[in-house]
């Protein structure tokens, strides 16, 4: 096998994989919840998720996947609840509800991962809040032959695994309940009256939240992947005004932005001349605020210049 | 002992009729309380089959409230509302809802037809999707109102009257037997109106029972033929034309409205 | 000895906790604990404002988008060569791209399709992703200051010194008394814009002036709280605040007490643990503060409503159940039994109860001593008379229960007719949960409703019984006219 192909499938491609994974399951989550109006849900999900993960980290004392993803998905459906509560009984507006939840759980999160560091434990409260694609690499078998066996797949990093399933995840839930997501976003007053439970589908849909933000979290981090979730889908919305383009759009800007904000981060220094590589999740955030630039600016019916030059609001 | 038998009509509260089986919507004692104040206090209520019923009543009077309590979108205080002698859930497939126009995101992203498929999900059920049949009938929803040239336009681009009746166009798609409708007349021109109330005549002919939350007092003897006035609780209820006095309009509307009176008089010089 | 020891290393940790706490542990300590409970103070202030204008979450933007800005700033500051840590040019850097964050936010929100909460998500997540590259590239610049950047994102009052304490503290004191001075206009542009712009005032300056409080004590903050938590110490101290009161005078003291406890808490939490997130502790203080009030404040609060709103239920079902005993025993009344009982099933309110809340409520009523409850000990094959027959529970009004229910129908009759009298303005009278009319209307009125509710055929029975219960009253021609001639006046329903 040729070095630099090896090069790439051991230390760009299963970073890249990652990436792509989430990216697909966040895009489809997140374009839920911009088109309900509830995107500062995943942005507050996604800080809430913290104490879990690190309480489960704690209490486990492993970094293996299944506890955390139990942690993190009982935090964000605990914050998700809270928000209910604080808002319905509380009268407190929908946002300020949030943002009472959500940093008190953070502040919780991050107390407790400060206690865990004092104890030596390792744990990078850098790494959740920014994630590190560079520290995922693999070592595939150095030749062709040997590659395409099944011992190469077991060698895969669990990161690309866990984000690939919450990709397939969110896919199939999309695909099995498109209609009853359709009419619990479109119109929960009827949606109620035609006997399906739009609490039960908001609810799924913030444990399969949970479950897409800790997937991402050791790939883009906790706080970028709200860019991940809310960028391309409101991209896509600014684009299109039929649901399955959109969610198609959506997963698809998701994915440039990933994959050029990896490039980016990772060769474009070289090509102007530093050493030094920047953070790919930082990256990738900015690629998807560039694309959301741009779609604001020139999209063919909602962006900026098409309304200015048909003086349509 | 004497102990009453079940064979005569027996209500919880003596001198209230006991709702019969067979109406469509039978309201018993119901109220409705947010924060300790009633919005609806202990209405009683039996709607007539086939019948086109108006409800009608000052602003916060709690019309919308009452259709969303009986439908049991908002909770219940207390009370028993039974549809055809049986509850809400059981009877589900049966009744139709129009929500106020203004209660969904017209900029979501869905075509007209997606819209008038939506009332076929109750049919359809959990998980399963929505078949070539169903479309169809769907789509034949459309025509009944008159937008089937507008199937696959976005909702956003179609005008206030013409969203109107893709949620109406939805409701005939539900193939309910009683419907209820929120302002179907809010913001649609004159001609959407009129083309509104054919259909709801034509729901009627069908046997179909229809009570609709309504602002116009001018057009309610035209377009009904029941009339249920309510403030916060029943003030009266019954055919249009015996309901639909001057005197109980003032004890609805508590001389609030000096319209009233020419409305009145202009009844009057129909009769 | 080793106990001695133990306990003196107690003492003596307890004394410096002590010294913090009282201001006394050195100048520079006392300085940071002032500046920042004073910060916690002027947060909840400024915070009560941008909750009322449901900008709540503006701050959140405002203060991720601050960190390419303060990146930014410490690259400028290393280049030319004055050092990446001048505090004056990160706040100035932090301030700058904040505020561009804010205007992108609202950029986007009015011109595109897309609603504010997605524009605020989109923007956060995209500038601190942008701070996070810049960062990175700091770290690859090798300066060896880069950990000062740091404490702002978690926040980080060890490291304060006594400038940064200063300018916190005078931000602070500024804003408090700014928001002070300005309180009437503030108020009135949370209230209602549209009124005041029509009455001539400056709202757009207004708004402004407002928004620039929020930047200063936010870009001031993140020093201290953090980038990632600074948007609590606005958004929680009134949340919680807004339990306690209904009044913006009295929500603004309480909001700014709050937060200064939060402050001071967690200032004091850091200066004796150095290794503590200040940040995070200020804002769990605050939060427990927001979620001790959400579930103890009496007016609002999570138990009080609910115990209320269980009440209510309570009082609306015994309600029906007793008027539903009376008026059914009423009618079945003869002379040879004045007190007839009445089948459970009999009433239609009961049907859709479940057997819980039926055997709860009906040992209730018993408990109060209203109801006895017998089962019918016979057969349907002893009984071939009644076709179809209840069999089943019977409930018999006490002599209590008759009171009780003579009472609650009288009341009843009497909401009623005040309604019906007095269409225009009864709303806002009608209260469920009085006991008696009595309570809520003047006895005026009730004398005027009384007299017009005798008028009406029939309801001369109810005001005597309910007068005079014992004996039943039970003229049988009276008995015989009360089911068509019922007060209420909803006529029957048309078939």
């Amino acid at each position: 096998m040729d070095s630099t192909i090896y090069q790439f499938i051991a230390l760009d491609l299963p970073p890249l994989l990652a990436a792509l994974f989430s990216a697909i399951a966040c895009a489809i989550l997140g374009s839920y919840l911009v088109l309900r109006r509830q995107s500062l849900l995943g942005d507050a999900i996604s800080h809430s998720v913290l104490p879990g993960i690190v309480v489960a980290f704690l209490v486990t004392g492993s970094r293996s996947t299944i506890p955390i993803f139990i942690g993190a998905a009982v935090a964000g459906i605990c914050s998700a609840f809270l928000i209910e509560v604080v808002r319905k009984f509380g009268n407190v507006d929908e946002s300020a509800a949030m943002g009472v939840i959500f940093s008190t759980f953070f502040a919780l999160g991050i107390l407790t991962m400060e206690q865990a560091a004092a104890r030596n434990v390792d744990l990078d409260p850098d790494c959740l809040l920014h994630g590190q694609l560079e520290t995922i690499f693999w070592y595939p078998p150095n030749d062709w032959a040997t590659f395409f066996s099944w011992s190469t797949l077991g060698s895969v990093p669990a990161e690309v695994y866990a984000s690939a399933i919450a990709a397939f995840l969110v896919i199939g839930f999309v695909v099995v309940l498109w209609k009853e997501l359709l009419i619990s976003s479109f119109d929960p007053a009827l949606c109620h009256a035609l006997g399906f439970r739009s609490d039960l589908i908001h609810h799924t849909l913030m444990v399969l939240l949970a479950c897409a933000v800790v997937a991402s979290f050791k790939t883009v981090g906790s706080i970028l992947v709200i860019a991940l979730l809310v960028c391309p889908a409101a991209t896509a919305r600014l684009c299109t005004d039929r649901l399955g383009v959109h969610l198609i759009l959506s997963v698809v800007f998701a994915c440039v932005a990933c994959s050029t904000g990896y490039i980016t981060a990772a060769f474009g220094p070289q090509w102007l001349g530093y050493e030094q590589s920047v953070n790919v999740a930082g990256m990738i955030a900015v690629m998807s605020g560039v694309l959301l630039g741009g779609a604001a600016c020139f999209a063919p019916r909602y962006g900026i210049v098409a309304r200015r030059r048909t003086g349509r609001r | 002992m004497k102990l009453f038998s079940r064979t005569t009509p027996v209500s919880s509260l003596a001198g209230r009729p006991e709702h019969s089986p067979t109406s469509p919507l039978s309201v018993h004692a119901m109220t409705v309380a947010y924060h300790q104040r009633p919005v609806i206090w202990d209405v009683e209520y039996e709607a007539p089959a086939q019948a086109l019923i108006a409800i009608v009543g000052p602003n916060g009077a709690g019309k919308s409230t009452f259709m969303k309590a009986c439908l049991g979108i908002i909770p219940r205080a207390t009370g028993l509302v039974e549809f055809w002698g049986k509850r809400f859930e059981e009877q589900r497939h049966r009744v139709g809802y129009v929500p106020q126009r203004e209660s969904v995101d017209w900029d979501f992203p869905v075509s007209a037809i997606d819209v008038v498929c939506m009332g076929r999900y109750g049919m359809i059920g959990w998980f399963r999707r929505v078949s070539r049949e169903h479309r169809s009938r769907a789509m034949e929803c459309l025509e009944m109102v008159g937008l089937s040239d507008f199937a696959h336009r976005q909702i956003n681009q179609l005008s206030g009257g013409q969203q109107q009746r893709v949620f109406l166009a939805r409701a005939l798609a539900q193939e309910a037997s009683l419907y209820f409708m929120d302002e179907p007349f809010a913001g649609v021109d004159a001609a959407t109106e009129r083309s509104i109330v054919e259909i709801l005549k034509q729901l009627k002919a069908d046997g179909k029972t229809v009570i609709v939350v309504h602002h116009d007092l001018s057009t309610v003897a035209d377009y009904f033929d029941n009339v249920v006035l309510l403030n916060t609780r029943i003030i009266a209820h019954g055919p249009v034309s015996s309901t639909f006095t001057n005197d109980n309009l003032r004890r609805t509307y508590g001389g609030r409205l000096t319209i009233l009176e020419e409305v009145g008089e202009s009844m009057a010089s129909q009769r | 000895m080793a106990f001695f020891s133990e306990s003196s290393q107690l003492a003596t940790e307890f004394a410096d906790a002590f010294a913090v706490m009282t201001l006394r542990a050195g100048f520079n300590t006392a300085l940071v604990v002032i500046g920042t409970t004073c910060l916690g103070v002027a947060a909840g202030v400024i915070g009560t404002f941008s909750l009322l204008r449901k900008r709540a979450l503006m701050a959140d933007a405002l203060a991720h988008s601050a960190l390419p800005g303060l990146a930014l700033a410490f690259i400028l500051g290393s280049l030319l060569g004055i050092g990446g840590k001048q505090l004056w040019l990160l706040l100035a850097g932090a301030a700058i791209s904040g505020v561009l964050g804010v205007l992108i936010v609202q950029g986007i929100s009015r011109t595109t399709r897309i609603q504010e909460d997605c524009a605020i998500a989109a923007v956060l997540s995209v500038f601190f992703g942008a701070g996070v590259v810049l960062l990175s590239i700091i770290q690859g610049m090798g300066t060896g200051e880069e950990g000062g950047l740091h404490h702002f994102i978690y926040g980080q009052t060890a490291a304060m010194t006594r400038g940064d304490a200063l300018l916190t503290l005078m931000a602070a004191v500024a804003t408090i008394m700014v928001c002070t001075l300005t309180f009437k206009e503030f108020r009135l542009i949370c209230f209602d814009r549209g009124f005041a712009a029509a009455t001539g005032w400056p709202i757009s300056t207004i708004d402004f002036a407002m928004m620039a409080m929020v930047i200063l004590i936010t870009v001031v903050g993140l020093q201290s709280v953090g980038i990632l938590l600074i948007v609590a110490l606005l958004v929680i101290p009134p949340a919680g605040a807004r339990f306690w009161t209904n009044r913006v005078s009295t929500m603004i003291p309480l909001a700014g007490c709050i937060g200064g406890v939060s402050g001071y808490l967690g200032s004091v939490a850091s200066a004796l643990l150095p290794g503590i997130p200040v940040g995070a502790v200020i804002v769990l203080v605050a939060g427990g503060v927001f979620f001790f009030s959400m579930i103890a404040s009496p007016t609002r609060g999570l138990l009080g409503s609910t115990a209320r709103h269980l009440w209510m239920r309570i009082r609306i079902a015994e309600d029906h159940l007793l008027r539903g005993i009376y008026e059914r025993s009423e009618q079945m009344a003869s002379s040879a039994e004045p007190h007839p009982g009445v089948y459970l099933d009999s009433l239609a309110l009961t049907r859709h109860w479940n057997w819980l809340g039926r055997l709860l409520f009906l040992s209730w009523c018993r408990a109060r001593g209203w109801i006895e409850i017998r089962r019918d000990k016979m057969k349907p094959e002893e009984a071939p008379d009644r076709e179809e027959a209840p069999f089943g529970t019977i409930l018999l009004l006490t002599p209590r229960g008759w009171e009780q229910a003579g009472r609650r129908v009288r009341n009843h009759r009497l909401w009623e007719e005040y309604l019906t009298t007095f269409t225009d303005v009864a709303l806002s009278h009608v209260d469920y949960s009085a006991d008696l009319v009595e309570h809520s209307l003047s006895p005026t009125i009730i004398a005027q409703l009384e007299a017009s509710l005798a008028t009406r055929k029939g309801a001369a029975w109810l005001l005597r019984k309910h007068r005079s219960i014992h004996p039943l009253d039970g003229t049988p021609e009276t008995r015989a006219s009360q089911p068509e001639n019922h007060p209420d006046n909803i006529p029957p329903p048309s078939r």
